[in-house]
């Protein structure tokens, strides 16, 4: 199987095609929207016309369909095979949640329509947030962050907002562990707060007396993933969050990896008083190459009057369900956003999809679920425990996480092993992250794999392992051979940045 | 349970060969105090897709659909007719059910499409180079302004009062506690404010929409020169991205940075998000541009390819030093607008631009014509500010509902405690607004005014 890539006079290989840019294939005479004939007013456009051509390709709908048909079959996706990504949870996406947020109900409704004409977006709304204060046990619910990231932000920005409230704005220290995504540290900097790491323990947790040694009077508050990102849950977090309230801090929980424990535990139990929910992950509405996504984030009694606009809230006779719903858009009463954190009302269409999933699971579907996320997780570190090298005992929470020891010496890489992953039909598990192990491979089957795909992925990683170990390194450094590309050279598309497409010097020339 | 394929044979299987007793022994390490309070009683069981489908469509049904009757809304959401190969491309699941591309060698779709959204991006705009999409325009506008600091290393940012007050309302909340001071100046629905008089030698940048808020269309040339002389950066936002296929783009006017809201091409209004903010900035400023980009380079093959590169601005690497904490982009409903505007191309792109302004003019047209209304806006693309003296716009905007016409935004939906701004409508019109539905809102608007 070595060798290089077969060669044909196309360029093509069977179903693999080559695809060339628009911008070589189009035609400016050609267009795929047939558009009437526009009138002949004169324009009010106060001398401000556009002047010369764009540069924009044309194409017919024929040629288009073909072109992004052929892009898609260069991509991996949850669709066509198993995606253990860690950390990501690359889970099935059902398609009713895509036919529920297409009723023109929803999809075709302005963002400032008269309220009264748009109730039942509103009910999604109320409903949604019902379902995540219910999961939770929270007191209130941005529902406007557009992904985890941003839910950070609002989660953060409320509790400066409340420290600021109650005179403490002098308080600018965030504790984060070491293990934590990279996400929490650029969002706690960029609430203006100084970011103080604590290192973690010989079982992958927080190292307590470490954590309780830097909590001091200028700390405002914690960043903590639970589980955390080595797929452990954090067994002394009510303790954790019991000293950081005594010390007048607020803890902030990283709900990436709330789909482990949805359904069985809520967070405010733990001590939380802000999460983040990553509705791309677990709820199920699809990643979509990257967003769009939405990250509601939920907050207890002590931040909810800081919650950023705009709010939902029943009103009037037979308030919820069937009554009356109002969109809050400016402050009122006691509320003291601390502002608005997205144009309109957030990412509707993720919501509905969000509602969808819900609702299909119910309370006794989503405990399957999150049940079923931690089996399969166990079963590939228990699977995989004689091959591998897992950092730490489990039991694991929804991943597990191996580190590279089992390729000492081998002149096999972490990212090597990945790609040979690749060849064989897989998509990679998370490499290289968390940083607190050498090496890291963290994979999260989810629940919605079978125990024949694991078993299939375990079989494979385990013959791969052998052949490390038996010196077959070319089966790795020059994985992937089986793609529409090879390994491609990253540092020259950093040295030499080429963003966009030109026209070749050649044609540029002879205009 | 038609999500989760594991049998109860399966599990037992599973668990024999963890050497757990069962999956709630699995849970362990969860404290019992916190699995014992976990209730969840008012919660539903799960449900059959049929019934799902049902309640769900009986909520959707209690919303009048924008394209049920006449429709004349935009102020940042316009509405567009999407040709149908846009959506059906958009769910393959090879785009629908794909992370973001960080292993290339199996993401080539989705970096090829995202450098082809670039690439349009900065024609469309008239600048050198565009990311692979923001959230949004709100959330682009909030990080252009950062930008502008970093590159200024300047700590002031102006904001017009032709901004949409959400832009607006963003970048304020996005840098409230940063040491960065955000001035907004009055809304303007004339266009007569000062800007320049607000600028000092910290100002980072000044940060204008065109058209603005109000529907104006206005040449920006003469600001962004007194910028560039203060040493300041002109950040320009467009809210319809339709309009760039006929008015002067933002870059041939000097613009630094120009941030566009993405959505109305491609994507349904979906009550205004998902969105996807379009991005674009001059070469010079590249490596200070937040989100990701997609950039070409070849394989071990010598072929090309694309990889997400840059990757070194970013909060995975760089943490508490990254540019932003954004992660996603917003990566399907940049497909959806590149697909759409693939299929339009330069002779589709123009020609929906001239449609939309043409509506617009024959709606103004008559508009002008009814009694006790105003035409405020007096160059503009597809949306203008009407004035209602002695009316509240508001309840006017009901009254036409309750009669199916959907009339416009009131600017009272933004500024509720400005009463001099109470008799102010916008209206929009685009290329889906027929003959008919004019007809039918100059006569609501006429009945309603008497």
């Amino acid at each position: 199987m070595t060798g290089p890539t077969p060669s044909t006079v196309s360029g093509n290989l069977g179903l693999r095609l080559e695809e060339p840019l628009i911008f070589e294939q189009g035609d400016p005479a050609k267009t795929g929207v047939d558009l009437p004939e526009p009138g002949d007013r004169p324009d009010r456009l106060g001398g401000l016309a556009r002047s010369g051509p764009i540069g924009l390709p044309g194409l017919s709908e024929p040629e288009v369909v073909r072109h992004y048909t052929r892009l898609s079959q260069k991509n991996y996706a949850i669709d066509s095979g198993f995606y253990p990504l860690g950390s990501c949870t690359m889970k099935h996406n059902p398609r009713l949640n895509e036919r529920m947020a297409r009723l023109p109900g929803f999809a075709d409704l302005h963002p400032f329509q008269p309220q009264g004409t748009v109730q039942g977006a509103l009910a999604v709304m109320g409903a949604l947030s019902d379902w995540l204060l219910g999961l939770t046990g929270m007191r209130a619910v941005a529902l406007s962050p557009a992904a985890g990231a941003h839910g950070e932000l609002c989660g953060m920005q409320a509790i400066r907002a409340a420290l600021d409230a109650r005179g403490e704005g002098d308080r600018r220290v965030v504790l984060v562990p070491e293990s934590a995504h990279g996400t929490n540290p650029a969002t706690a900097a960029l609430c203006g707060f100084k970011v103080r790491g604590v290192p973690g323990d010989a079982r992958g947790r927080v190292d307590l007396d470490a954590f309780l040694a830097a909590l001091d009077d200028g700390v405002a508050a914690v960043m903590i993933t639970n589980p955390n990102t080595c797929g452990l849950f954090e067994t002394e977090i009510i303790a954790l969050s019991q000293a950081v309230h005594d010390a007048g801090a607020f803890v902030y929980m990283d709900g990436a990896n709330f789909n482990a424990i949805v359904g069985r535990v809520r967070v405010a139990d733990l001590g939380a008083d802000a999460m983040h929910i990553n509705i791309h992950k677990t709820f199920s509405t699809p990643h979509g190459g990257g967003g769009p996504g939405a990250g509601p984030t939920v907050l207890s009694a002590a931040l909810a009057p800081f919650a950023p606009l705009p709010h939902v809230v029943a009103e009037g006779e037979g308030e919820g369900d069937d009554g009356g719903w109002r969109l809050v858009e400016h402050a009122e009463g006691d509320m003291r956003p601390f502002g608005r954190m997205k144009g309109f009302h957030g990412q509707f269409g993720v919501l509905v999809r969000a509602l969808s999933y819900m609702m299909s699971m119910g309370k006794d579907g989503l405990r399957q679920a999150s049940g079923d996320a931690v089996l399969n997780a166990n079963y590939l570190l228990a699977s995989l425990g004689d091959g591998l090298t897992p950092s730490f005992e489990g039991p694991c929470m929804h991943e597990a996480l191996f580190d590279d020891r089992f390729l000492k010496g081998t002149g096999v890489s972490t990212l090597d092993f990945a790609k040979a992953l690749i060849d064989e039909g897989f998509h990679p598990m998370t490499m290289y992250f968390p940083l607190v192990v050498h090496g890291a491979m963290l994979m999260e089957p989810t629940e919605t794999e079978s125990k024949a795909s694991l078993d299939a992925f375990c079989e494979t990683v385990l013959a791969l392992a052998e052949k490390a170990r038996a010196g077959e390194t070319a089966v790795f450094t020059e994985a992937p051979r089986h793609t529409p590309r090879r390994r491609l050279d990253e540092t020259r598309a950093a040295r030499q940045p080429v963003l966009r497409w030109a026209p070749p010097a050649s044609a540029r020339a002879a205009e | 349970m038609r999500y989760l394929p594991l049998t109860d044979g399966d599990r037992r299987a599973m668990l024999a060969r963890i050497g757990a007793a069962s999956v709630d022994d699995l849970f362990r390490d969860v404290p019992d105090e916190a699995l014992a309070a976990a209730r969840f009683d008012d919660l539903p069981d799960h449900a059959t897709e049929m019934a799902v489908e049902r309640q769900l469509s009986a909520l959707a049904a209690r919303n009048r659909a924008a394209g049920a009757g006449p429709c004349f809304l935009g102020a940042g959401a316009y509405r567009h007719h999407v040709p149908a190969a846009v959506d059906h491309l958009i769910q393959r699941g090879e785009f629908l059910t794909a992370y973001t591309p960080y292993q290339p060698e199996v993401s080539q779709g989705t970096l090829q499409y995202l450098y082809e959204f670039q690439t349009q991006v900065a024609l469309i705009t008239g600048m050198e180079v565009a990311n692979a999409s923001m959230y949004d325009a709100a959330t682009g506008v909030a990080e252009a302004a950062a930008m502008a600091c970093r590159i200024t290393r300047r700590k002031h940012v102006l904001l017009s009062g032709g901004l949409h007050p959400h832009y607006g309302d963003v970048t304020g909340t996005f840098l409230r506690y940063t040491d960065v001071a955000v001035e907004r100046l009055a809304p303007d629905p004339l266009g007569v404010e000062d800007r320049m008089g607000r600028v000092t030698g910290e100002t980072a940048c000044v940060i204008v929409q065109n058209p603005d808020v109000f529907g104006r269309l206005a040449d920006l040339s003469a600001l962004a020169r007194d910028c560039h002389a203060q040493g300041a950066l002109l950040v320009v936002a467009v809210a319809e991205p339709v309009s760039l296929g006929l008015v002067t783009p933002p870059g041939a006017m000097g613009a630094d940075i120009v941030v566009a809201e993405g959505h109305a091409i491609g994507s349904p209004l979906t009550f205004g998000g998902p969105g996807v903010g379009l991005f674009a900035t001059r070469q010079k400023f590249l490596r200070h541009m937040p989100g990701r980009l997609s950039g070409e380079t070849v394989d071990e093959d010598g072929r090309r390819g694309w990889v997400l590169t840059l990757s070194t601005r970013e909060q995975h690497i760089r943490r508490e030093k990254a540019t932003s904490n954004i992660c996603t982009n917003s990566g399907l409903i940049a497909l959806a607008w590149t697909i759409h505007m693939t299929l339009l191309g330069e002779a589709g792109f123009t020609r929906l631009a001239r449609l939309n302004h043409q509506a617009a003019v024959a709606l103004v047209e008559r508009l002008e014509r009814v009694p006790g209304l105003t035409v405020v806006t007096p160059t503009f693309f597809n949306e203008v500010l009407v004035r209602l003296p002695g009316r509240d716009a508001a309840a006017v905007v009901e009254t036409l509902a309750a009669r199916g016409v959907l009339a416009g935004v009131p600017l009272a939906r933004f500024w509720p405690t400005w009463p001099e701004l109470a008799d102010g409508l916008l209206i929009c019109a685009t290329e889906t607004n027929t003959d008919a539905d004019m007809d039918a809102l100059v006569a609501a608007l006429t009945e309603a005014l008497q």
